[in-house]
Parts: structure tokens; sequence; C-alpha cells
């Protein structure tokens, strides 16, 4: 036990120092150049100060949802991976992603003109679709069996996605040129939220989940290995992997909500760190939020910076780095 | 008809324009035998050309055509601007204007045109994209003509009107309607003539109601010829495309001094525009949010290329410069009081 402690106590240490460095450094970086005196200036009024305007309002805003996001999908991946026994499981697997984006499509074809506090129409469809596939997919666990069946779980999401993605299609077929232009970009993430409100409005969710993630590693540790085992140790199977179904979905509900469904890290990340800490989930989990939240932060000043002043959209960033980078670790690992 | 400049005769292949090129041949050739050759395919052409029905071949230029399907909006407006309203047959998926267009039938656009459908209708000549190569290869083979419609700049719409005037043998209606315009937006243009020009960000799609994903026009296109002919420099006027991304960085970076937004929805209200407005208070420090600056229009014409570009560069140079460029336009599209649904600023 103390051996385990000692490991938490120097993975989220190093990871977490890794995160920090990067939400702090982020916003140092970008297509402008700005002075840090001058963004620190305080006998300039906020108004006039650019300087401080870009750092305050474009690109810490931008590195704190880049955390938010990454934290929350690579920890919502380490939860799936164990929940469904299967390495290549994501975030998205389960149909949350092409829930979420149905949502937003649905927004922004119907040209949905609300929004609540700051949040648009869009965002918020988006997380009542994730809601919608968890809902769907849930039913459809329960439906069959007195317990929880993670395969037909994982059969559930993998036909909910492709029939999600199937409408998705069809919302963009039948949407004018101009927005199914728009809903392209919305798929390929998008953590330029200009301002604190949509961080806020996700934040609570993202607490949420991360709340029951603190609960989960021991219970998470026996049910990748075997249901029936975990059992046998003591654990409430069926309740932990519920708490981890519905934590592990809020989560990538909110982030998908609030960055689009942003690829590769859910996945990457994980690996990653299991390769680095072990398979531990009490090390694995924090240290894969930590991690997952640098890599996005700087995903996202690659980004901002590689063709500036024209911006990538960051989700081609994570895929271009993390398909290759996946590819290399699984000959590495042969 | 440049392609085969220079090269063997028959190098023109069965497209729309054939018997022209090989015209052409025959005018450039050098020697006796390439001038027989030519002669003889001129020849096999204007044979193709009168079998009875004259489905096979492409069309003759001095047969005009009467009946059009245009799936192009922009150059459905041009159509009708020229006089050829009569002789539309179809339209497609998004056209709002003319009002005539209401009553035509609908035969796809760009994605997803109803190949079944023009073909149904037996046109003499279809409108299409440049990158419909698909529906032009069919149409092709079905013997129908086809237009290619391009746009780009402001400069390319009145050339396009011309070019189709003359197609349709309208070419004095189409210089017209063409030179109304080109003098609309001289007007214009000299309306503004020596004002100091704003630094203005054209953003032409957002998500309502909140800054994220703002789409602007980038330095290329006829909205950017518009803001600089209303007398303004686009913020983002250094990249080099019809639109791009703008990051919130970059906008206030750039400090935009006019902020226009272009939406094409038209249930919208006043009161939506002031949400939509009111969202910039995200962005306090903008020249143009602090000043008060920041347009919205509502309305259909500003998305197509067509002769009503003179409406949005009015509505542009009222709202850059308060400046009303009242002169009566004279018969084409443009002309006001027509039944056109006027821009809707909102300041």
């Amino acid at each position: 036990m103390t051996d385990v402690r000692r490991r938490l106590a120097a993975a989220v240490a190093a990871f977490g120092a890794l995160a920090a460095a990067a939400v702090l450094a982020a916003p140092l970086a970008g297509s402008t150049p700005i002075r840090l005196d001058r963004v620190f200036d305080r006998s300039v009024p906020f108004a006039d100060n650019v300087d401080a305007q870009i750092f305050f309002i474009a690109r810490l805003p931008r590195a704190l949802a880049g955390a938010l996001v990454g934290a929350s999908l690579a920890a919502a991946g380490v939860v799936f991976q164990a929940l469904l026994r299967n390495p290549l499981a994501t975030p998205f697997t389960l149909g949350v992603s092409a829930g979420s984006a149905l949502g937003a499509m649905l927004a922004i074809t119907l040209r949905l003109h609300l929004s609540l506090w700051g949040v648009s129409a869009v965002t918020a469809a988006s997380f009542a679709g994730a809601v919608c596939a968890v809902a769907i997919v849930y039913g459809m666990a329960r439906a069959r069996h007195s317990g929880f069946s993670t395969n037909v779980l994982l059969l559930a999401g993998v036909t909910l996605n492709a029939f999600f993605s199937a409408l998705i299609l069809f919302v963009q077929y039948v949407a004018d040129s101009a927005e199914a232009l728009r809903t392209v970009r919305w798929l390929m993430g998008n953590l330029d939220v200009a301002g604190y409100r949509p961080i806020l409005a996700a934040l609570p969710l993202c607490a949420l989940s991360f709340a029951a993630f603190a609960w989960l590693p021991r219970a998470l540790n026996l049910l990748s290995l075997d249901a029936d085992a975990a059992a046998s140790r003591g654990i409430d199977v069926l309740r932990a992997q519920r708490v981890a179904f519905f934590s592990a979905s809020m989560a990538t509900g909110a982030a998908v909500s609030l960055g689009g469904p942003i690829g590769f890290i859910g996945i990457i990340v994980p690996h990653l760190v299991r390769l680095i800490v072990g398979a531990d989930h009490r090390v694995t989990l924090p240290a894969s939020a930590l991690f997952g939240a640098a890599f996005l932060v700087g995903a996202d000043v690659a980004a901002r910076t590689v063709m500036a002043p024209v911006e990538l959209p960051v989700g081609i960033i994570t895929a271009l780095v993390g398909g290759p980078f996946f590819l290399w670790l699984l000959v590495r690992a042969r | 008809m440049t392609a085969t400049e220079g090269k063997g005769p028959g190098v023109g292949g069965w497209g729309p324009g054939a018997g022209r090129r090989a015209l052409g041949v025959r005018g450039r050739a050098r020697t006796p035998a390439r001038g027989v050759f030519a002669a003889a395919c001129l020849v096999a052409v204007a044979v193709l050309l009168q079998l009875p029905g004259g489905a096979r071949g492409p069309q003759a230029p001095g047969r005009v055509p009467q009946r059009i399907v245009s799936i192009v909006p922009s150059a459905t407006e041009v159509l009708f601007a020229i006089g050829a309203g009569p002789r539309v047959a179809a339209v497609g998926s998004f056209e709002r204007f003319p009002p005539e267009v209401e009553r035509l039938p609908r035969v796809g656009a760009l994605l997803d045109p109803d190949v079944e459908r023009i073909l149904s209708l037996r046109p003499d000549l279809v409108v299409v994209y440049a990158s419909q190569t698909d529906l032009r290869a069919q149409l092709g083979r079905a013997g129908i003509p086809v237009y290619v419609y391009t746009h780009g700049s402001l400069a390319d719409i009145t050339a396009g009107m011309r070019d189709l005037g003359a197609r349709l043998g309208l070419a004095a209606q189409a210089e017209s309607a063409a030179a109304a315009v080109e003098r609309d937006l001289a007007a214009v243009r000299a309306s503004v003539a020596g004002l100091p020009r704003p630094r203005a960000l054209l953003v032409i799609g957002r998500e309502p109601r909140a800054l994220r994903a703002i789409t602007v026009s980038g330095g290329v296109g006829f909205l950017h010829d518009l803001l600089d002919l209303a007398g303004a420099d686009n913020a983002f006027g250094d990249v080099p495309r019809e639109s791009t991304m703008a990051a919130t960085e970059a906008i206030l970076a750039r400090r935009p001094d006019v902020i226009i937004e272009l939406h094409y929805d038209e249930r919208a209200t006043e009161r939506d525009a002031d949400l939509e407005r009111l969202a910039w208070k995200a962005l306090p420090g903008v020249p143009a949010v602090k000043n008060g600056r920041v347009h919205v229009l509502y309305g259909g014409a500003f998305v197509v290329p067509g002769p009503r570009v003179v409406l949005t560069a009015r509505a542009f140079a009222r709202l850059l410069h308060g400046v009303r460029s009242g002169i009566p336009s004279s018969g084409t599209a443009s002309a006001p009081g027509a039944g056109i649904p006027d821009l809707t600023p909102v300041t």
C-alpha cells in the first residue's frame, strides 16, 4: 500500500507539474506577439490593453478549456478501457460523442438561437445528445440481463455510433452548404471558447465525474481482470460498473460539448501513461487525467501557431500526432 | 476556346462549343493538308448538328437555348436579370430570388443534383458548378449542353452576366444589366472616395449567441471586394482565402473598427439582432464593440454573388460611412422596390 502511495505521489507530482507548466506556458505562445509586462500592467485600463485582452480573454480560457477537456477525455478513456475490458475502447466507443455531435448538428442546422448564461444552443444541444446516447446504451445493457452486460454495452454502443453517424450525415446532407461546413468544422474540435463561462458551465459536470473517478480505481483494477473475481473480493460489481459508466459518460459529454469530439486523447494518453506508471488504476487514472490535460493544451498551442495567422482545428493535431505515435507504440510493444 | 489553340484539329472534343473550336482551328491552319482536314472536321460537325432532333450533337452556337435548368443560385439571378427568366424551366434547391423561382421545379443542388429530373425536363442548357464533373459527364452523354458558371471576385459577376448573355443570344440585355450593376457599384465607390477607411471585420458565420467558430471573409472573393469598394480595409484581408476561421486572439489583435455580421436567416427579428450584437460584449476591448459599431445584416442577397451585390455594397457603405448612395438604378434586378427583400440593417 505504501508503495502505491509513493508511486501515486510521484506520478501526480510529475504529471501535475507537466500539466501546470503546460497551462501556464500556453498563454505565452500564439499568433500575436505579446509582452508579459504589458499584460500585467495595471496602469493601462483593461479595455485599452490589447496584450492583457489577448492573454485573459483569448489564451488563458483556451488553455483552461484544453486542460479540462484533455483531463476528462483521458480519464474517461481509462475508465472505459477498464469497464469494457478492451484496450481499444475510447470515450467515444459507446456513442456518447456521436450523440453529442448529432445534438450539435441539429442545433446548427435548425439554427437554434438560444443561449443560457453564455452557453450557446450548440453546446447545450450537444450535451443533450450525449445524455440521450448514454440513456439508450444503458437501457440496452440493462434490458435483457439482470446485471449489466459489458458485451451488450459494447455492441449497443458501437451500433448506436454507426446509427448516429448516419443521422449526422443525413442532417449534413439536407443542410445548407454553409451550415454543412460549420457542422464539419465542429467535428474537428475547437477550444477557442472566448471567455470563462463555457468552462464554468462544464466544470460542475466534470468535477462530479472526477469525484466518482476518485472512488473507482480499486474496483477498476478488479473489473478490468474479471467481474466474478471482483465480486468475490467484495466489490459491488453492478454498482461499480454503473458508476464507472455514468461518470465516464458525463465527463465525455461535458468535454465534447465544450471542445467538440477531439479524438485520440482518450486512447493515446491512457496507453502512454500505463507504459510509464504501470496498469494500477490508482496511479494510472489520476496520472492520465493530468497528462491528458498537458497533452491537449500542448496540441492546442501547436494548432494555434503552426500555420498562424490561420488556425488548425485541434482535432487534426491530436490525430496527426496521436495516430503515428499509437502505431509506433503497437509495433514497439510486440 | 483557348484550350485548342496551337494544337491539331479535333482536340476540342464534343463539349459545348466544339463547333466554334473547329472554326478557330480552320482559321489558323498553316498547311493545305491541315486546312483540308480541319474543313472536313467542320463539315462533319455541321452534318452531325443537322441530324434529326439534334440530340446527339452539342449545341450549335447559332441555336439559342430555350429551356434552361440552373442549379447555381447566382446564375439563376443573372438569368432573370438579363431577361432570360421566361426560359428558365427549373432551378436548384437553394434559389430564393427572384420570387418567380418559387413556382419552378427544384432539381437538387451542388451535392445532390437530380439527374433524372433534369433529363425529364428536356432542357437545352443546364447551368452547373465547375466541380460537378459527374453531372457534366452524364449530361454530356445525354447530349445536353452545359454551361459552367464560375464566380469568385466581384468582376467575375458582371463578366459572367455578359458571357451568359452572349450564350443565350441576349448580349444586348446582358450588357445593359451588367453595365447597370457596374455603374451602381461605381457610384457606391465614388460616394465613399476620400473618406477614412475603417478596418472592418466581415463575419459570415458563427455559433448563434456565442463568439465561437467565427467564420470571416478573407482577402479573396466578392464579399471582400464589396468591403473594399464600400470603403473599408478587411481586417483579415491578408488571408488569401474566401473564408477563414477567426480565433478570438486574432480578432483582439487586429482591432477592427467596425464589425459587420451577415446572417441569411430571413425569419430573424430585431430582437435576434440585438441578442447577436450582445454576444460581442465578450470582447469589450475591440474598438468596434467599444464604440457600438457592431452591425448585423439579415437577408439572402449577400450570399449570392449575383446582380444584387449592389444592395450589399450600398448596405456596407451605409454602415461604414453613413453614406446613402441613393442613385436610382435602372431596370436590373438591383432596382429597389421591385419586390426585392432589402437588406435590413440594424445598427
